[in-house]
């Protein structure tokens, strides 16, 4: 029989993780969370989490840097601000999973390897980097080639509802001076 | 005639053109007039500031430097565009960090944001530049036939309060209660209808847009109205879908504000793009035309 430690020791945490999270725009007050489960009770997203976001708040905290960034709760934070505006503490918990959310995507920390958000948001950015703009259909199209095919089919009477309507963008969008937007990344990534 | 800078965004161009399309038609009888950005780019919406932080606030940046030089309020009818690009402002002023980094990204592409463009949202227009009086001397069709959930969303109200309750806005239920309409009063306006985790995770997205279908529905309305590309199509798209799944609740159109005011204002629907709804609200524009005018109503006096 394998015995095994379910409780954590302090030395198994970060608390340079936790330490880093007060210094991202929003996050300046979350350590002074009082748990009072607001923004769990608030959330329409939280009945599908697997760490409701008050839990979130104290985990970060406390430095459980693995479990936090792995978590489905950062990527299912659908960015409504709702408990953003109703925090008694005025803790900005949205701004705070986005935080979470780049941190796991620089970790290359995923909760699941076709989950389906992270592959949107990457999708996203690569596009809008190409082309300064998206396209809702080229978009979809994307997502599924990276998140499996079957989606697309699912998407297919959607599709031609919209083709009836005209509500169908053709073809990728792109900005004219795509050079400008080249030159802003290329002045971004340069090591300063 | 005033006129406003305009920054449409990704959806008005494909997925909610009837929004676009709308916009414009109440815009001319009300003298306003709209001049749309040159070469706008994506705002980044949810997505960008997800993956990185820096560049998406330069994005942003990119397309206010672009309305700062025409000297106008920035109109943004979508509600992921209007907050990025407030919340891209309020963050300048903020973080000298964030601040640094859109100015050099701005350097390097030869343009400058200097922080002066008031952001807007059409709603926020009619409310505040136009005004409710203005609104009731153009309108010429009460509609009556209209028994509206007005549906904010999330975003326009919050986090940025600037015109309205971040949970329960009035707004524009006023204002289509001064076009003769009547609203239901219901606790889900601003409730989140996924964003794009209708996409993403199908099962929850549809489960969320059900419960406001259904409440609206409970409490009496006909109509869900949106003030957001993201809500309109996550409510009217996938409602056959969510039926097929729940089927407590019947077929309900999913319509723009801008298109009931046009509605309101005598418009004919084919300039207002109700045609392009997938589900459609023809049942309750045709009573609409089936009400005698007010001035028929009234019982002539003889002398």
């Amino acid at each position: 029989m394998h015995i095994q430690r379910e409780v954590k020791y302090q030395s198994d945490l970060s608390p340079d993780f936790a330490e880093w999270i007060t210094s991202v725009p929003g996050g300046e007050h979350i350590k002074e969370c009082i748990q009072c489960g607001t923004c769990s009770g608030i959330c329409p997203m939280s009945i599908y989490m697997d760490v409701t976001p008050r839990r979130l708040m104290a985990m970060t905290n406390a430095g459980f840097k693995k479990e936090v960034l792995s978590s489905f709760t950062i990527w299912l934070c659908a960015s409504c601000y709702s408990c953003s505006v109703n925090c008694p503490k005025e803790i900005k918990l949205t701004d705070v999973m986005y935080a979470l959310k780049r941190r796991a995507i620089e970790e290359g920390i995923q909760p699941h390897p076709k989950f389906a958000i992270p592959i949107l948001a990457r999708a996203f950015f690569d596009t809008v980097k190409k082309y300064g703009r998206i396209s809702e259909s080229m978009l979809v199209v994307k997502l599924a080639l990276k998140s499996g095919i079957t989606m697309l089919l699912g998407m297919a009477p959607l599709g031609l509802k919209l083709m009836r309507t005209g509500r169908m963008a053709y073809g990728q969008d792109k900005i004219k001076n795509r050079k400008q937007i080249k030159k802003m990344f290329n002045a971004l990534e340069a090591k300063a | 005639m005033s006129k406003y800078a305009y920054y449409p965004g990704c959806s008005i161009k494909g997925s909610a053109k009837q929004y676009e399309e709308s916009l414009f038609a109440i815009c001319k009888p009300l003298g306003i007039e709209l001049q749309e950005l040159p070469d706008w780019n994506c705002c980044g919406a949810t997505m960008y500031v997800s993956v990185d932080e820096k560049i998406s606030f330069a994005l942003s940046a990119r397309n206010l430097a672009m309305a700062e030089e025409t000297g106008m309020d920035l109109v943004a009818p979508c509600s992921a565009c209007y907050v990025v690009l407030k919340k891209t402002q309020d963050y300048i002023q903020k973080y000298p960090e964030i601040r640094a980094n859109v100015d050099k990204a701005l350097t390097a592409a030869e343009m400058v944001y200097r922080g002066t463009v008031r952001v807007r949202h059409p709603l926020e227009v009619l409310i505040h530049d136009v005004g409710i009086e203005k609104i009731r001397e153009t309108a010429k069709q009460p509609l009556k036939s209209f028994k509206i959930a007005c549906y904010y969303g999330c975003q326009i109200v919050r986090p940025y309060q600037e015109f309205d309750h971040p949970c329960y806005p009035e707004t524009m239920d006023d204002m289509f209660r001064t076009l003769g309409a009547e609203t239901v009063d219901w606790a889900f306006k601003t409730r989140c209808c996924g964003g794009s985790l209708t996409g993403t995770i199908e099962e929850v997205g549809l489960r969320l847009n059900y419960i406001l279908i259904k409440e609206a529905q409970r409490k009496g309305a006909n109509c869900i109205v949106t003030i957001c590309p993201l809500c309109q199509f996550n409510l009217e798209a996938y409602q056959h879908k969510i039926l097929k799944k729940y089927r407590d609740f019947s077929e309900m159109p999913i319509l723009y504000f801008t298109q009931i005011i046009g509605l309101g204002f005598g418009i004919a629907p084919e300039k207002l793009g109700i045609k392009r709804s997938i589900i459609s609200p023809k049942k309750i524009i045709e009573q609409l035309a089936a009400q005698p005018e007010p001035e028929q109503v009234q019982i002539p006096i003889s002398s």
